[in-house]
């Protein structure tokens, strides 16, 4: 029986592992050096919050694995003997393999900040982050401040993780608008009000310099390249990104870049051995997209392309169209299809924001076709499967505004903006758009 | 707005200390005069009962409630078994006639019951005379000082948003010392209030002035209750209200289940009393209100007229058309969480406690063993019933009647639905009853399985499996299951309260009604994954 090792437990891996399980009886084992059963990275700030505990994290039930015959192996994976076939572990051990799966996810980038060993400094991304964020700001008299430098997904996160505790949180961006490389002009600077509005210190366009160490080898403050500025704090959170975590790559014969470089159909260069998720670097972007995608639902899609293929049932990679979702603080973001941070030469753009300055929606459409590009949604849920569609059968920027009832998504009884979005259309674009409305068997069509 | 918030609890405290302590207050005695009606009143044959509480009752002693009770019950013994031993010594003689003739002494119903009764009219005290002040005391304080706790959550807890901060690292909320503590007053709340009013006689004093002008009778144990339940409703949705004030769904919906607890379960029945007609609850519908086919609820029915016909087809109606049909359309939830009186306290005193129902697939299958029996030992017993209505006989089946009603009443209707299904809030959930006992949510749930517009949809890929939405499932369901395949949730246990959808932090859940075709959405949707789907299938 072929033995199907998967390194990493994140949820590249578990995804493969399940539909590999799924179409064959081969032998899977999972080996992680993190944790010993699958969690949910995206929840584990809300195990800090207090919103959940950790095993709530946990998307299956312990028997799972052993129901559906998939091994759990922990160890920490030293070197990859392809030649062999065979892993070494850090405590000795070694495992035997047919075909390998890397799904090794990312680690933090440290830019090698003075002080970025100390004690209080850390990300937020391992298990082994949160028991530190427990141990080093447990409540804010053991915190009295901290300092998170890097103004994206993750640091948000964090910030609002501290506030819950109501620690007092510096909140460092080198931009001079939170996100704002990813993010139009609008949402970005909703994203800084609504920091602000939770009373976190947020300091736009600078930069950290070092951190200051007190006399145990403890955070005692933090220095800002700009100004010069020393801020005094507890905890140091580092969400300057993150980057493939294959370092343990470095002395096999894979060929690395930034990440494990693949094909189209998750291959690396050396046979029996795949790399999906995080860790995955195309040798070539898709389309749009990058050529390393650290989300979580990229790596779900991999995860399930590569159980195919190692399944019997070669195929490429194709990612649909583009979608994401983020929260900060209060405020949910959906993204469908593409609206870049600046608009390109062939797009013209709408941004309706509601008088609250809480909700928006940002349309991206080519200015010569009509077709409809993408959408930020902010405040306001909409629908994954109408904008799926639309993006499929190339639909113009006034049908999507015409049936925008169909593409909510926000829980009944909701306000709904609709009408005045298309009013501010009208009047700027000098068109006639009149809502449609909301009509099940439009949404349930399958197209 | 701390310190507010301590004064609060602190208030509330009080009230609570001064409401338990009534209970040991007071004084029970009876006049001759006082005995002799009663027992008059209650046609009572028994010589011995006459004498027994003319020696325990009509007293100068000062006899608390307890004291008062334990004499009570051992004259109620004394005459009892003094019968007893003639039925047994007749019956060695052989004696039929005089044997069935000790049968008519004898006394029937609880003994806490007539205790009750008894201190009903013996109490005195400062509590019976000073009912106003007394009020102001216990529920007065207890309101002001929970309103004083919840209010200053406006500004504590932030911004409008979803802010379950700290939850399971407060003790309260996460099992610990103090849900406890909870627990053991709730639980022995519940045993005392269905097992021994007696003792919480002194609470109905309280209530006398409130109930007299309301249905013009003086109170009893489930005015009580009834008033208690509308309180903490209301205080407690407040909490809601502050909590959830960005979601319109669950504005709306407390506010529907406080309508609906407020006018219908507590205002409307006691107008009718007041009227001299049976007191109907008309949302309460059977296999819920478990009593609704007894006899005494029948015969009471057609002893009233035009009403009591009204009532009586307006149940069948409810329970065989209106339930089911709307059930349909929108849902059990239009009646598990936007109507119905247990639902109405589980979605507010019990809101706290939501996130300890237990999600394994092991308590799934518990849930579908023990609320099918329910439903089904429901529906035997009203077949028994009815069956022994309509024919005269004592039993069906070799099922005796009594003995099934009883059973029924006592092991489903106080223990289940009241000691466990409220009194366990804080350790096991506050939907106890309505997922594992409640026999018309085991009816709603079939219909919403299979013949419902219902659903709670799945917004395509967006979901990042995190588990709030299964976490705070009052009804165990893991959502989180469902949505991170992709796959809309169907399940018959859903009460629709919509908190999944509330707490996902991505805009993954929508409850909706639409057509039921593709209600159930296939399970190998490639979660954005760009395969063609017929090849696949054709492929393999």
């Amino acid at each position: 029986m072929e033995h199907i090792v998967i390194i990493g437990n994140g949820i590249s891996g578990v995804t493969a592992a399940r539909h590999i399980r799924k179409n064959s009886d081969k032998q899977i084992t999972i080996v992680s050096a993190e944790t010993d059963y699958f969690f949910s990275r995206t929840a584990l700030m809300y195990v800090y919050m207090g919103h959940m505990k950790f095993e709530h994290t946990q998307p299956y039930e312990s028997w799972f694995w052993k129901k559906n015959k998939i091994e759990l192996k922990k160890g920490f994976v030293k070197t990859v003997d392809s030649k062999n076939k065979t892993l070494h572990f850090a405590n000795g051990d070694t495992l035997q393999y047919d075909k390998l799966i890397i799904a090794t996810g990312s680690k933090p980038n440290k830019f090698g900040w003075p002080g970025q060993e100390l004690n209080g400094v850390m990300g937020m991304y391992h298990k082994q982050d949160l028991d530190n964020l427990e141990k080093y700001a447990p409540d804010n008299k053991a915190c009295k401040r901290a300092v998170i430098v890097g103004g994206g997904l993750i640091g948000i996160e964090l910030v609002e993780m501290l506030h819950s505790r109501n620690i007092p949180v510096t909140f460092l961006v080198r931009e001079q608008s939170f996100w704002n490389g990813v993010l139009p002009k609008g949402e970005s600077e909703m994203i800084n009000r609504e920091i602000k509005k939770n009373h976190i210190d947020l300091r736009l366009g600078v930069n950290l310099k070092e951190i200051k160490s007190d006399k145990n080898g403890n955070v005692k403050s933090i220095v800002i390249a700009e100004t010069g500025e020393e801020i005094e704090c507890n905890v140091v959170g580092l969400t300057a990104g993150v980057s493939p975590n294959v370092d343990f790559l470095k002395n096999s014969d894979l060929e690395i870049g930034s990440g494990v470089k693949v094909n189209r159909f998750l291959e690396t260069n050396l046979k029996d051995i795949y790399a999906i998720g995080d860790c995955a670097e195309q040798h070539e972007a898709i389309g749009s997209r990058r050529s390393i995608e650290a989300v979580w639902y990229t790596g779900r899609m991999m995860g399930e392309t590569l159980a195919q293929t190692i399944c019997g049932n070669r195929i490429e990679y194709k990612p649909g169209h583009w979608f994401n979702s983020a929260k900060f603080i209060d405020i949910e973001y959906q993204t469908y299809g593409w609206v870049w941070a600046h608009t390109k030469e062939n797009e013209a753009r709408f941004y309706w924001e509601h008088k609250d300055g809480n909700k928006c929606i940002h349309l991206n459409y080519d200015k010569n076709t009509r077709e409809f590009i993408g959408i930020n949604n902010f405040g306001i849920r909409m629908r994954h499967d109408f904008f799926d569609r639309v993006l499929n059968e190339k639909r113009s920027v006034d049908y999507v505004l015409e049936h925008l009832a169909d593409a909510n998504f926000d829980p009944e009884f909701y306000t709904l903006h609709e009408a005045e979005i298309a009013a501010k259309f009208n009047k700027e674009n000098n068109t006639n758009i009149q809502l449609k409305k909301k009509s099940w068997a439009r949404i349930f069509s399958r197209a | 707005m701390k310190a507010i918030k301590h004064t609060g609890i602190v208030i509330f405290l009080i009230g609570l200390a001064i409401f338990t302590g009534t209970i040991f207050t007071g004084s029970f005695s009876l006049t001759s005069d006082e005995l002799d009606t009663f027992i008059n009143q209650k046609k009572y044959k028994s010589e011995i009962i006459k004498d027994e509480l003319k020696k325990a009752t009509v007293t100068s002693e000062d006899l608390n409630i307890f004291e008062f009770s334990s004499r009570v019950r051992a004259a109620y013994k004394a005459s009892n078994d003094h019968y007893d031993a003639q039925i047994a010594k007749y019956n060695l003689e052989k004696n039929w006639d005089k044997k069935g003739e000790q049968y008519q002494y004898k006394i029937y119903g609880k003994p806490h019951t007539v205790s009750f009764e008894l201190a009903k009219i013996a109490g005195k005290g400062y509590i019976k005379d000073n009912a106003g002040l007394v009020w102001w005391l216990t529920f007065g304080l207890g309101i002001i000082g929970a309103l004083l706790f919840i209010l200053p959550n406006y500004k504590l807890l932030g911004n409008a948003g979803i802010k379950n901060n700290g939850i399971y690292l407060e003790s309260s909320t996460n099992r610990g010392f103090f849900a406890w503590l909870v627990l053991i007053y709730l639980v022995s709340f519940y045993l005392v209030l269905y097992f021994m009013p007696d003792y919480v006689v002194n609470w109905t004093f309280i209530f006398d002035p409130i109930s007299k002008s309301l249905n013009g009778g003086p109170a009893s144990q489930w005015f009580v209750y009834g008033f208690l339940y509308c309180t903490l409703m209301l205080v407690m949705a407040t909490r809601m209200y502050i909590k959830y004030r960005h979601n319109k769904y669950q504005i709306l919906r407390t506010t529907s289940v406080l309508f609906f607890q407020i006018v219908f379960a507590f205002l409307i029945p006691e107008i009718m009393t007041s009227l001299n007609m049976p007191g109907y609850d008309f949302k309460n519908a059977f296999p819920l209100d478990y009593d609704f086919f007894f006899e005494w609820n029948l015969d009471s029915l057609k002893e009233s007229g035009a009403i009591g016909l009204f009532i009586l087809v307006w149940g069948i109606i409810l329970t065989l058309v209106i339930v089911p049909v709307m059930v349909y359309f929108f849902g059990k939830r239009w009646y598990c969480s936007w109507v119905c009186g247990c639902g109405g306290l589980a979605e507010t005193l019990g809101d706290p406690y939501r996130q300890h129902s237990n999600k394994s697939m092991k308590a799934w299958k518990l849930e579908r063993w023990i609320i099918h029996f329910v439903l089904l030992f429901s529906l035997a017993m009203t077949a028994v019933t009815l069956y022994c209505y309509f024919t005269g006989t004592q039993s069906f089946l070799g099922i005796n009647s009594q003995w099934i009603k009883d059973t029924y009443s006592f092991l489903i209707g106080a223990w289940f639905a009241g000691v466990i299904g409220t009194g366990f809030y804080p350790i096991f959930g506050n939907r106890v009853w309505c997922r594992f006992g409640c026999p018309l949510a085991a009816y709603l749930g079939l219909v919403q399985r299979f013949k419902s517009r219902f659903r709670i949809t799945t917004n395509g890929g967006q979901c990042i499996s995190c588990g709030n939405c299964s976490t705070y499932c009052e009804q165990g369901i893991d959502v989180r299951a469902y949505a991170q395949k992709g796959e809309n949730i169907v399940r018959s246990s859903c009460v629709g309260c919509g908190i999944c959808s509330a707490v996902c932090p991505r805009g993954v859940l929508k409850l909706e009604n639409g057509p039921e075709e593709g209600r159930i959405n296939p399970t190998d949707v490639l979660l954005g994954n760009d395969v063609d789907l017929m090849k696949l299938v054709n492929d393999k």
